[in-house]
């Protein structure tokens, strides 16, 4: 990676406001899937996609690549949106999620579109398949990357913290986890639900070293990722503090958009049914334009 | 009488007949695998003892992971490796992988097409003194029912080296069943083993009925069929070691000349290999059929051959049940 410049950074602030553009508008076309993870991790994707990968979108097996691995595969409208934006297939093609005979399925499937490392929606899955990848590079002293997404919601299956400690007893310092740390899950906030605190201290405690960033803001993030990749002999997680619904008013910090799309339903507080979606493209677009015109 | 051409072992119904646990060969067979290929790698929650993987951690300490008491961190640590160029093979007791870790198998080795052989170990009321919790009898019918799934039974430890060896051999999932107790071996190295082919073990001259048996109850199922043409009654055995994907050819074949069947496995009848057979005859040519096999009841704690008698599954039970067959053909 090289140095950011501030139009660098910009760059990718208008790459994940366009990413957002597309979440909602895949999201109205398939008419059912997950809203606010999606719109909060765009920076992160972007940032992923535009900058940190070492990957090949037109060569999506090519085996020097960086691994991403989505465990909370319910956000995939943020990767497929960020894959069609870098190349991997035609941005038409996301009018076909969760359609008959889409590559695009609800939850990703690996057997199903090239680019995807794991087939992921049950949770809780993701770290073990990394912590498997990362051994299986090491024993091939091969040195790409496995980067490792998870949401907070997951980490209260119990099979991820199984995982957490065999990458401890293993040092897997080529594996790096970004955990989406939004605070919401289907049926609340995770403090009220079953809250995963103190976070950090548990990670520290299983041998990992721990990283925490603004996840909305792509220096920060881009330093953090960065910072990980110098660590030796130890797994590196960054605690990535998202806004859920990140962009859209609206949305922002309410669960009860965790699991929809706009326009299926009123909420208390959004745009009537009809209204959202239409609202939403226009505050993305005020966004973007801002940064078009950003000195 | 045996089938000559398959080279069985000829003193399988001699009272002294070596006995070995199926386990063991999984053992061997993997470490034969790891000598092969480089890309084998071996994977368990704490019982490498037990389920044999030992000997590979020995002479390969590298390719093997001990990932301590969590299977469903197994399951998909090993899917990680299969889809990175590897063949893992993971090995705990049934129950607990692939029972546990269902979902996991499910997900991110089956429908992820990884290249992962799980290794069920301990499986039916074979495990005797440890009980019901330990005794893995519904493991058939959850791994057989997945899409993109092998189930592999084999019936001695000569085999179920073949099968380890076989399995390493094909890309994608697969569940390979071992059981705890030494059993007769019933075969030699020059009996055949293929993935997708079931085998006569025993023939009577015009027989009237098929005993389908699978794993170590293939030699109570000889046993009976000996029996059985002492008793004037001809019948022939097969041994269905590849409960998925089935024979059907040659299954076809045999229930085709006896017109009826009885299956014979240590799992529960729901779903396993009796499931199977009769899923496929009631499709392609309807037969009376016995179920040999738990009969929707956990067992208890006991030695085997107490368990096989209770639950009905034993030699005499076997004879019982081929008579009703046959019986049940006669009066339709």
């Amino acid at each position: 990676m090289t140095e950011l410049t501030d139009q660098d950074v910009r760059d990718l602030e208008i790459k994940a406001n366009t990413i957002r553009e597309l979440i909602i508008t895949t999201l109205i076309e398939a008419g059912s899937g997950h809203s606010g993870g999606p719109l909060g991790m765009a920076d992160i994707f972007a940032s992923f996609y535009f900058h940190i990968l070492n990957h090949k979108p037109e060569d999506p097996e090519w085996d020097g690549r960086d691994r991403l691995i989505l465990s909370n595969g319910h956000i995939c409208p943020v990767r497929y949106a960020t894959m069609a934006l870098s190349g991997y297939f035609p941005i038409e093609e996301l009018k076909t999620l969760r359609k008959i005979n889409s590559r695009l399925q609800g939850h990703p499937h690996r057997g199903a579109l090239p680019g995807l490392e794991t087939t992921s929606g049950p949770l809780g899955e993701g770290l073990s398949q990394a912590v498997g990848m990362a051994l299986s590079a090491r024993l091939d002293k091969k040195d790409h990357y496995i980067y490792c997404l998870t949401s907070d919601g997951e980490h209260q299956e119990g099979s991820i913290w199984e995982a957490a400690m065999a990458a401890g007893k293993y040092q897997l310092s080529n594996l790096i986890q970004v955990i989406d740390y939004n605070n919401i899950q289907i049926d609340g906030n995770i403090s009220d639900e079953m809250p995963l605190e103190p976070f950090v201290d548990k990670y520290r405690a299983f041998n990992w070293e721990v990283l925490e960033v603004d996840g909305n803001n792509i220096r920060e993030f881009i330093a953090s990722v960065e910072k990980a990749k110098t660590i030796r002999d130890k797994p590196i997680i960054i605690v990535a503090h998202t806004i859920p619904g990140k962009g859209v008013s609206f949305m922002e910090n309410d669960y009860r958009w965790h699991g929809i799309p706009p326009d299926i339903e009123d909420v208390s507080g959004a745009p009537p049914k009809g209204e959202q979606a239409k609202k939403a493209l226009e505050e993305l677009r005020v966004i973007g334009e801002r940064l078009q015109h950003a000195e | 009488m045996l089938n000559k051409s398959l080279n069985l072992n000829p003193k399988f119904f001699d009272s002294d007949v070596e006995q070995k646990p199926t386990r063991a060969g999984f053992g061997t067979g993997l470490v034969t695998l790891g000598k092969e290929n480089p890309n084998v790698v071996v994977l368990t929650a704490d019982l490498s003892g037990s389920t044999k993987t030992d000997a590979f951690a020995k002479e390969f300490p590298d390719r093997f992971f001990d990932i301590g008491v969590a299977e469903q961190n197994m399951a998909s640590v090993a899917a990680g490796f299969g889809v990175s160029g590897k063949t893992a093979f993971i090995s705990s007791y049934a129950t607990f992988s692939p029972g546990r870790n269902w979902e996991h198998i499910r997900t991110t080795i089956v429908y992820n097409n990884a290249d992962v052989k799980i290794a069920g170990h301990h499986s039916g009321t074979m495990t005797g003194p440890d009980g019901a919790t330990h005794q893995a009898t519904e493991d058939i019918a959850i791994t057989r029912a997945w899409p993109n799934m092998d189930v592999i039974v084999p019936c001695d430890n000569i085999q179920a080296e073949k099968a380890t060896i076989a399995a390493g051999k094909k890309y994608g999932p697969m569940y390979l069943r071992f059981s705890r107790d030494k059993t007769p071996v019933i075969t030699t190295s020059e009996t055949p083993f293929e993935i997708g082919k079931s085998y006569i073990y025993w023939e009577s001259e015009n027989p009237v009925a098929t005993i389908a048996a699978t794993g170590y109850m293939v030699a109570y199922a000889l046993l009976a069929a000996k029996q059985l043409e002492e008793e004037g009654i001809p019948t022939l055995v097969v041994n269905v070691a590849s409960v998925k994907p089935l024979d059907e050819q040659l299954l076809t074949d045999v229930v085709g000349r006896t017109k009826c069947l009885v299956t014979v496995e240590d799992h529960q009848v729901m779903g396993g290999l009796g499931g199977a057979l009769a899923e496929f005859f009631a499709k392609t040519q309807p037969v009376p059929i016995e179920f040999i096999g738990l009969q929707n009841t956990f067992a208890e704690s006991g030695t085997p051959a107490q368990l096989l008698e209770k639950y009905g599954m034993g030699k005499d039970a076997i004879i019982a049940a081929t008579k009703r067959a046959i019986e049940r053909k006669e009066t339709r």
